[in-house]
């Protein structure tokens, strides 16, 4: 290992790190809300809403990420009136369209996630808020949602880590995240082994704080059964 | 127990002879099969190209046992160092920069860089002389550089990654243009074409390759490129310790070239003599 050229380089890898962890944070933000919105769908009694979440979950979860990212960005470059239109403002750019195909996947993953958490809730619990009086707004924000973020922390914190390093992927599509950056040093310098081993020492140590605020936030919340 | 010994000596004798056979006559060549004309793939996915009929032809005049395989651009120079093959001939430019890490041969073929937008593009009609050598400077390149730089200002420009196209418009040549990177010619072409680049820089070859094979109206535009960051021609690649691979290719390119083979070949598949 040379430290010298890692020293030189490292803070290039650290402000892509930057572009990564926006990335990630922006997905999984944006996530959360559509995962909740299909989660809710999913539950629904209504057969076209949910077959309408089924088969988004089904069709995100079973495609790789990095097909999505090229049909969003690629494939969607290619049609006309996609481009005539003024969802081409917000598609032209890699940036945007990253932020897409990632919420979207994460979406997709999260839906299910919070769905089995809503299947885990006690029966007891919901007759217990209807004899209580409390209306379905309430019932839903004050009972159902805290033991759902309780039931889904493991399994959500899993998505995070995998949206993480899944995002490297922005680099196909011309980002300049932490593996773009990584990969073009790399084209200049041809030294693959010294920088792929810096930016995987990164992506690991953010990988160890999102795991640790995982970990926190279920002590916080554990309660006795 | 002494004749054991001895037929294990043989064996061992016999396998040395045999592996260093193996060694010497077989050369496993890299390239990259998405840069036409130079290396490409046919529908059934074999490689195809330029580079892949001359290399057979050089393998022939080496009496070498030559295999072809495929790699990604972006870890071209990489896999030749850790020995995933003997020897790159993937239109890579002599250029400095690659030369302190490997060898090149003498070049086999050379062909001029150009900048490309969609018809119709503000950047058209350029006034620059039809073509400028870095290398030789002067007014007139100087002046080309100019108008270059006026008109690029504040454009997005699309090059493939780690190309001789890419370190020109970061070299400062042409001002401060946003560069964005492909892994192959293909996206930027693709990229290109949907407006997402404001112009693109690659062999003017491989723009005219792929407005023939797709219809799109792309355009040449600017002064052809050549020289200084650009390079002396594309030769093989051949890691730094492999002099005696060095030799033989220099070799075979003398022969080829002197047979006619590779003028005939750049013909075939350019359009025109690319040979050097």
């Amino acid at each position: 290992m040379d430290l010298d050229f890692i020293s030189e380089h490292f803070p290039r890898l650290l402000k892509a790190t930057k572009l990564t962890i926006e990335l990630t944070c922006l997905s999984l933000f944006f996530g959360i809300f559509v995962g909740v919105f299909f989660a809710i769908l999913r539950t629904s009694k209504n057969k076209i809403l949910f077959f309408i979440s089924y088969y988004y979950s089904y069709i995100f979860r079973g495609t790789p990420l990095l097909v999505q990212i090229f049909i969003i960005y690629f494939g969607l470059g290619q049609v006309e009136w996609i481009r005539e239109s003024f969802l081409w403002i917000f598609l032209k750019e890699p940036y945007s369209c990253a932020i897409l195909a990632f919420t979207l996947n994460t979406g997709a993953y999260s839906s299910e996630i919070f769905r089995s958490a809503f299947e885990t809730i006690n029966k007891g619990i919901l007759e217990a808020a209807e004899g209580l009086g409390l209306n379905k707004t309430h019932t839903f924000f004050k009972i159902k949602l805290p033991i759902v973020i309780k039931q889904s922390l493991p399994a959500y914190g899993n998505e995070m880590i995998l949206m993480l390093k899944g995002t490297s992927l922005a680099s196909t599509v011309t980002l300049l995240d932490l593996t773009g950056v990584a990969k073009h040093i790399i084209s200049t310098t041809f030294r693959p082994v010294e920088v792929f081993i810096v930016a995987g020492s990164i992506y690991l140590l953010m990988t160890f704080i999102i795991h640790n605020f995982i970990k926190f936030l279920e002590k916080r919340l554990y309660y006795p059964k | 127990m002494k004749n054991i010994f001895k037929s294990f000596l043989s064996t061992i004798a016999v396998l040395a002879i045999l592996f260093s056979n193996a060694q010497a006559g077989s050369v496993k060549i890299g390239t990259e099969g998405a840069y036409p004309p130079w290396n490409a793939k046919d529908e059934s996915g074999k490689l195809i190209g330029f580079e892949v009929e001359l290399a057979n032809w050089l393998c022939i005049y080496m009496k070498a046992d030559c295999t072809i395989v495929e790699q990604d651009w972006d870890g071209m120079i990489p896999g030749l160092i850790m020995r995933k093959y003997d020897a790159i001939m993937a239109g890579m430019s002599i250029t400095g920069e690659r030369m302190k890490v490997i060898n090149f041969s003498q070049g086999y073929a050379d062909e001029v860089a150009q900048l490309a937008v969609m018809k119709g593009s503000s950047l058209e009609g350029m006034d620059t002389p039809s073509g400028i050598n870095l290398s030789l400077g002067g007014s007139n390149v100087k002046s080309a550089l100019k108008t270059l730089t006026g008109a690029l200002a504040g454009k997005t420009v699309c090059v493939q990654t780690a190309t001789i196209h890419q370190n020109f418009l970061e070299s400062g040549d042409v001002g401060s243009v946003t560069v964005r990177t492909y892994k192959t010619q293909d996206e930027v072409n693709l990229d290109l074409a949907a407006g997402r680049c404001d112009a693109a820089l690659a062999a003017a070859v491989a723009f005219t390759d792929y407005a023939e094979k797709s219809g799109k109206p792309v355009v040449l535009i600017g002064p052809t490129l050549s020289g200084g960051a650009f390079g002396n021609g594309v030769g093989v690649g051949i890691r730094k310790d492999d002099t005696e691979l060095l030799k033989a290719f220099n070799k075979a390119i003398d022969q080829a070239r002197k047979s006619g083979k590779i003028s005939e070949l750049a013909i075939k598949w350019f359009g025109f003599d690319a040979s050097m």
